[in-house]
């Protein structure tokens, strides 16, 4: 993979410009093609040795962009999928938008989803131009030629790309290209496709942001205020002058904490060590999580807001008067840290005209902008050098840009002269906040003598992701953070008398959307109250859904047909050696349906997880095996927190520091895993994430099936449960 | 006043401090970025190179401790035991971000070089200590035997 950043292609494509065909958008959305790469900002390059490079306007942080843009190019291309290349794009936040939400940046599962006909009919263009050259020259009709795997063939004469490409970049690009009808597709859908960052992710030469060198780099850490919303008051260098290496330390804007300088990133730890600072905590948290979730489960007498269809909150309540059974429960989620294995990080450099940032960059459109407002810079002096994530899981895009934004303003403080790799380490990390926000869920069920809901009130109180963020306007509604409610206010099941009462928890902690977001904690307070509600009922579990998913339109019949796969995979139904249990749970998230099937086994008192069957309909697959691995690793990720993972408080100072007791799901913990994947001719949805909510409602019911205890409370191991 | 490191076969002179955690050492003063750092703690892995041929936590290990020592990092891993894990880890597409990949290479190097044909139990031992966040286990697992079927032969 090379990278280029946009000055270096200008340079590129003026010094040589007949030598590439770059096809994209330009900024009214009109398709090009051109022989400027640089100028159009292209979505696909092919070059004189007919090279063909797919841009990708979404990063990479192990969800399988690189394969899966990667792709959309070389299917309508008809290029040699060994041979195709690819680089992250530049900061253009008109070419590079998310068609989802009109900025450029990855999140919300939508890579695939918003790149679909946009990357595939750049690519289309791109295949029509060069045929159009290749007929001209061979004097034959377009359809008289034929592309396979890079190679243009009619009757007896061949050729590659490159061949035609500069008669090709005069050529006006069709502004509706014809695209492949989905029973001509040979890579899309194909089983066995190789990963394009397999190769580099397994010799050490993949660079992720922590890895990247630029000359006469400093690194710097930041010593934080040990409670949210704190500010120093003053600090002291003490001996930190004494360890090799160190350059300096200097108070952060905004009295946020200190910039300690090092040659190299130990010299910069090891000098943190010895500094001693004094912070004001008068406008601090300085509860505990104990008191926090005190004052959320108080809010629920009164919610706020009400966020569900049915506004009238009394409703509900009158529906299960005098129901012949009524169901009970109250969840609650602690605070979460996302701890993807590479911590926050990124280099300011200062370069021709402005600076690069060079970053694992989720939010391009956040981070330029912002670093730029900090170095009085304009943003398109900014270049975001965007480079492999090591995860993020949600960490990476922060509406504040926190990291990029310390990273400019140690920069600045440094002289804005010298290169700054500002590093997050575990413990900044873990302790660091931008968790996922604390819940609690309170709901109340009514069931009549025939074994149907009559009316059920649910409660949330949780921290807002978007209220005070640049999202807040296009996702909170009428007091409403929808990412509190989702999967819980919009279910599409067909619960009748449903009401769903909202109360923002309110702290200057930070939060932030974490691996599937609200839809972390309503899967589990809803996929494990159905399966209550179902034992009031005396109904089976996948019956119950299957009744509730009757009158739910297109989206019943997709859960539905999830579900059912999912339940025949696992044997659902059948019967299992004692100390055995199965659970069933079901969730609707990013547009993809997942059902998600757990099989434990319980042996003297110890919990494992033996297997999980899963069935997902997320539209059209584009690359099978990367769906795979994103409900391996979906479920993964959900299980190791719902097993034993929590960030708790005391008088406002976070208790975990880092793995040791923030502790990783293990390979031992990991269950066999099968997924199914329900053939669709619909638009492709979001993978990234939808794997992870049926997880822990599964466990929960499997465990229950297993055990008979319920597990209300999260994490599981806290909540006396203990895993073999 | 350098220290004398032996990295990949080639002699290296390092001037540090001798407290200085080899991890660190190969990270910002040899530029040798293969090996991560995850947590500095030996709790996560990523940090993971070989110390005469054992998989040893690069963070834990100071610089003046390793000098006696041949030193093998993910850019030295070779032969025929790397090759055919590289090669599955390839096959079965582990990766996911990569960042701990280049440590759970080179502890599954070391279980397969020790143990050719492992059990279920023996990676569980031998991988227990290397973290994944993006939870790439059960490939992991089925790589490190496939791994182990090409050895065979």
């Amino acid at each position: 993979m090379t990278y280029q950043t946009s000055r270096r292609g200008f340079l590129t494509a003026a010094a040589a410009s007949a030598t590439i065909l770059a096809v994209g958008y330009r900024p009214d959305g009109v398709l090009a093609a051109t022989g400027e790469a640089a100028s159009l900002n292209p979505f696909v390059k092919i070059s004189g040795d007919g090279t063909v490079t797919a841009v990708l306007k979404h990063f990479e942080m192990g969800q399988g962009t690189t394969t899966g843009l990667t792709t959309l190019i070389a299917e309508e291309l008809d290029a040699d999928w060994s041979a195709i290349e690819f680089e992250f794009a530049p900061a253009d936040n008109k070419r590079y938008k998310n068609l989802a939400f009109g900025s450029q940046g990855t999140g919300g599962s939508t890579a695939i989803a918003n790149s679909f006909g946009q990357y595939r009919s750049a690519a289309a263009a791109a295949r029509a131009v060069i045929v159009q050259a290749a007929a001209a020259e061979w004097g034959v009709k377009p359809d008289a030629i034929s592309i396979e795997d890079g190679v243009l063939k009619s009757g007896n004469r061949s050729a590659g790309f490159g061949d035609f490409i500069t008669a090709a970049a005069k050529l006006d690009a069709p502004a509706e290209p014809t695209l492949k009808a989905p029973e001509d597709f040979r890579l899309i859908g194909k089983a066995t496709l190789p990963r394009k960052d397999s190769a580099a992710k397994t010799d050490g030469s993949a660079k992720f942001g922590l890895d990247m060198r630029v000359p006469g780099m400093a690194r710097a850490v930041i010593l934080r205020s040990p409670k949210f919303g704190g500010t120093l008051k003053s600090f002291d260098i003490g001996r930190a002058k004494k360890v090799s290496g160190f350059i300096d330390a200097k108070e952060m804007p905004g009295k946020s904490g200190v910039a300690i300088f090092g040659e190299t990133t130990w010299a910069a730890l090891s000098a943190r060590g010895e500094i001693n600072a004094e912070w004001d905590f008068s406008k601090a948290e300085t509860r505990g999580t104990d008191d926090m979730l005190a004052d959320a489960i108080k809010s629920l007498d009164a919610p706020s807001w009400q966020a569900g269809k049915e506004k009238d909150a009394g409703v509900s309540a009158k529906a299960i008067k005098g129901a012949a059974k009524t169901v009970e429960a109250e969840f609650h989620f602690p605070l979460l840290a996302h701890a993807p294995m590479e911590p926050s990080n990124c280099i300011i450099e200062k370069t021709a005209g402005g600076v690069t940032v060079h970053d694992g960059c989720q939010f391009p459109a956040l981070a330029q902008p912002t670093v730029a407002a900090i170095l009085g810079l304009k943003p398109e002096q900014v270049t975001v050098n965007t480079v492999y994530a090591g995860g993020s899981f949600g960490r990476r895009a922060n509406p504040t840009a926190d990291y990029q934004a310390e990273a400019a303003m140690a920069f600045a403080l440094l002289g804005g002269e010298r290169a700054v790799q500002l590093v997050w380490s575990r413990e900044d990390d873990i302790k660091g906040g931008y968790y996922r926000p604390m819940a609690v869920h309170k709901a109340r069920i009514g069931v009549d003598e025939d074994g149907n809901i009559t009316g059920w009130d649910h409660r949330i109180a949780s921290n807002s992701i978007m209220k005070g963020t640049p999202f807040e306007s296009f996702l909170v509604h009428d007091g409403v953070d929808h990412s509190s409610v989702e999967g819980a206010a919009d279910t599409p099941y067909a619960i009748p008398a449903m009401t769903v009462g909202l109360s923002d928890i309110t702290t200057p902690m930070r939060t932030l959307w974490w691996r599937s977001v609200g839809h972390t904690h309503s899967a589990y307070a809803m996929e494990s109250l159905v399966d209550m509600a179902a034992e009031a009922a005396g109904k089976d579990p996948l019956e119950m859904r299957l009744e509730l998913l009757k009158d739910a339109g297109a989206d019943g019949k997709r859960l539905s047909a999830v579900l059912k796969l999912a339940a025949e995979k696992a044997g659902w139904g059948g019967t299992l050696s004692q100390g055995r249990g199965r659970g069933i749970a079901l969730h609707k998230s990013f547009d993809s349906y997942v059902a998600e099937v757990v099989e434990v086994s319980v042996d003297d008192g110890d919990v494992r997880i033996e297997k999980v069957t899963c069935a997902v309909d997320c539209g059209i697959a584009i690359n099978p095996d990367v769906i795979k691995a994103q409900i391996e690793g979906g479920l993964g990720y959900g299980l190791g927190a719902i097993m034993r993972n929590h960030v708790t408080m005391t008088d406002g100072v976070v208790d975990q520091s880092n793995f040791p007791d923030y502790e990783p799901l293990r390979i031992t913990d990991m269950p066999a895993v099968e997924v199914h994947i329900v053939e669709s001719a619909e638009a492709p949805t979001g993978i990234g994430e939808p794997g992870t909510p049926p997880i822990g409602p599964a466990l929960a019911n499997a465990i229950y099936a297993a055990t008979g205890e319920r597990i209300t409370r999260l994490p599981m191991s806290e909540n006396g449960i203990s895993f073999a | 006043m350098a220290i004398k490191l032996k990295i990949n076969g080639e002699e290296r002179d390092v001037s540090a401090p001798p407290s200085t955690p080899l991890l660190w050492v190969l990270r910002d003063e040899l530029d040798m970025t293969g090996t991560k750092f995850g947590c500095g703690v030996a709790s996560c892995g990523a940090c993971t190179i070989h110390v005469d041929g054992v998989p040893t936590r690069s963070c834990q290990l100071t610089l003046e401790g390793a000098q006696a020592s041949e030193i093998t990092t993910i850019e030295g891993a070779s032969g025929k035991v790397a090759k055919a894990v590289q090669d599955a880890w390839r096959e079965l597409d582990v990766v996911q971000c990569g960042y701990c990949q280049s440590g759970q290479i080179m502890s599954a190097i070391g279980l397969l070089s020790e143990t050719s044909k492992p059990t279920d139990e023996d990676i569980d031992d031998a991988m227990y200590g290397n973290a994944c966040r993006c939870a790439t286990y059960v490939r992991i697992r089925s790589a490190i035997h496939h791994a182990a079927k090409t050895l065979e032969g």
